[in-house]
Formats: C-alpha cells, structure tokens, sequence
C-alpha cells in the first residue's frame, strides 16, 4: 500500500504545526509505523530542531528537487526510533524554490518505502501553503481555542474544500481547561460547531512541549505528559482506532500543582 | 462585573461567549466573500430575468444570506403575481 501523505496546517503562525507534526510523526513511529516528516517550511525551518535532529542535517528539499542530492540521502534518520525520518526544508532559501508539481514528485518517491509522510505546513496561505498541500491525501488542522486562530482555520478549510483535498479534521490545541472552566476560553465543542469539521484530537496546555522544544526530545516519547499521550491517542485514530476523547483536567487546583510537582 | 450589576442580577455574557458570537458573525462575511453592493446586484438581474417570464412583484423581492452548516445559502423569496406566461 503506497504511503499515506498527511499535511498539517492551520493557517495562522504559531498554534503547533511543527509541534503537531515532529509529535504525530514519533507517535506514529512507535505505533510501528515507518514515517518521514517533511519540512514544507523553506527558509524558516524548525521541524529539525524540535526533532532533536538539527545537527545531523546535511541535505535539504531543495537539494532533491535541484538534483544535487537522492531523496535517500536527504533522509535523516531519527536517533531514537529507526522507522522515523526527516526530510528537511532549506534554510537559505525562499518558498518559490519549490513548487508544488515538485513537492508531489519528491512525495511520490517515498510512497512504496514507507507508511506515512507527514508535511509541516508554513503558516499562511500563500505558495508554501499551496506546495505543502499539493502532495496531501489527508489534511490534518490545528488551532487553538482564540478568535484569530479560529477564524484563520475556517479560511483553511475553505481552500482545502476548494483544492478537492477535503474533508480535514481538526485538531484543537493548548486547551485551557481552568479558562473554559471560568467561562474565559472557547472550548472544544464551541470550535468544532463554528468550522463544522471532524474531530481527531484534543491537546491540553502543557508546559512539557516548551521543555520538550529545549530538549528537541518530542513529548509523545514521554509516557506521563498530557500533551504526548493526546498525540499518542491521535496516531491512533490516524490508524482507524476509535480512541474516546480524553477528558482534559484542571490542573491548576492544588492537588494538580502536587501531581505537577512530584512528577517534575 | 461591577458590583451593581451584581445586585441587580444582571447577566454579563463571558467572554467565552462573545469570543463565539463575534466568530460567528465575521465568518458569515468570510465565507460568502459577498458584499452588499454584489447582493444588490444580484437582486436586480435576477428581478429582470425572471419578470421576462414570469409576472413579479418586484418591490417583494428578498435576498438573504443564511449560514448553513458548512456552507451559506443564498436564499431568493421572489412573490409572483401571476403565474401566467407572458405571451412573448
């Protein structure tokens, strides 16, 4: 079976593709599956670096479409799990160095050796948006529980319908379960009635995703965290399973600032 | 919420609440990408297309928008006077 292309965007900078992506790409590796996660974001590249990766970079994208390198050699391989890959963006360049009939090339010379690739889209929807999209079977957006964020991912999801690479699902992310609670955050069930798209995960706050982007350790290879096993759930639905949506807690109360602290 | 307000009962929405609101209603803009203007358009070549056939009572004539669940709906409500073709 050829490799399923998934593509994480969002629109608006800033709410977790990159995050989303190295964390579904480990998730997906440890569910035995072997994957590449694509850097779409040419000359702002950080999919690397929240690999932990960074400096076994040789070769880019540009370097494959240009001819300067194979696919293969392009390839980095993850230190931590052997079925995980990253083709990384170039740093040097801008968005007009590929296009999309490229990226759907590079794409399709992944598709006999492995399971899943997975695309980090560039924020906005301009050419880097348009290549990141071009290879997708799958889009996969991510929000947060905020008016821009939310209103950039209806405007998504429109040019997504528009391109015939509907349906996307939807991931909310950074929920503030204390601020729903108060009445001061959208929660879930308010994001999904305004953009009318299927659900696939819901990732809490968590504070482990800063250490975890310090470290370049993803925190889906973390057993405890909530954030890693809100991703670990999403590969899962990725593979067809029906996985119940956590429930997401408060942990600002006093009993959550002592799990926090005999955790840490 | 001040403290007369709380005296009063007053309900003062969350901001939960007009965070959804406010979402709702500039989407409804968003996604229709139609401005007032285009909408005028729209009701009078759609009035002088179908009066070509049909009699109408062109002052009745109303188009709306409406917000479905993914996609809006361009709603005509056009009162017919007579439905008698015109002999033409």
């Amino acid at each position: 079976m050829p490799a399923r292309t998934i593509t994480i965007t969002s629109g608006k900078g800033g709410v977790g593709k990159t995050t989303a992506t190295a964390n579904l790409g480990v998730a997906l590796a440890l569910l035995g599956q072997r994957v590449v996660t694509v850097d779409a974001d040419i000359g702002l590249r950080n999919l690397d670096v929240l690999m932990g990766l960074e400096n076994r970079v040789v070769y880019d994208i540009v370097n494959v479409v240009e001819g300067v390198c194979r696919l293969r050699q392009a390839l980095v391989k993850d230190k931590r799990l052997s079925e995980l890959y990253l083709l990384p963006a170039a740093q040097t360049r801008d968005k007009s160095a590929v296009s999309p009939k490229d990226m759907v090339q590079v794409c399709e010379q992944m598709h006999n050796d492995y399971d899943f690739v997975l695309i980090d889209s560039p924020a906005g929807i301009e050419q880097g948006f348009r290549n990141a999209i071009a290879p997708a079977d799958e889009v996969l957006i991510i929000t947060t529980p905020e008016v821009s964020a939310v209103r950039d991912a209806d405007r998504i999801i429109g040019l997504i319908e528009a391109e015939g690479k509907g349906p996307a699902r939807l991931i909310v992310n950074r929920i503030k379960p204390e601020m729903v609670k108060r009445g001061d955050m959208l929660d879930t069930e308010d994001v999904i009635e305004i953009l009318a798209i299927e659900l696939i995960g819901i990732v809490p706050e968590d504070e482990a995703i800063i250490v975890s982007a310090n470290k370049g350790v993803p925190v889906a290879l973390d057993d405890k965290g909530q954030a890693g096993l809100a991703f670990r759930n999403i590969a899962r639905r990725l593979l067809g399973e029906d996985v119940p949506f956590m429930e997401i807690k408060d942990t600002s109360g006093f009993l959550g600032r002592f799990t926090r602290f005999v955790r840490s | 919420m001040s403290f007369w307000d709380k005296l009063r009962g007053r309900r003062v929405p969350s901001s939960r609440e007009i965070a959804k609101e406010r979402l709702q209603l500039v989407l409804v803009h968003d996604r229709a990408n139609i401005s007032p203007g285009l909408l005028q358009t729209l009701k009078d070549e759609l009035i002088t297309v179908i009066s070509r056939h049909i009699e109408i009572d062109r002052e009745g004539v109303e188009i709306t928008f409406t917000q479905g669940k993914r996609y809006n709906r361009l709603v005509a409500d056009i009162p017919v006077l007579s439905t008698r073709r015109r002999k033409s």
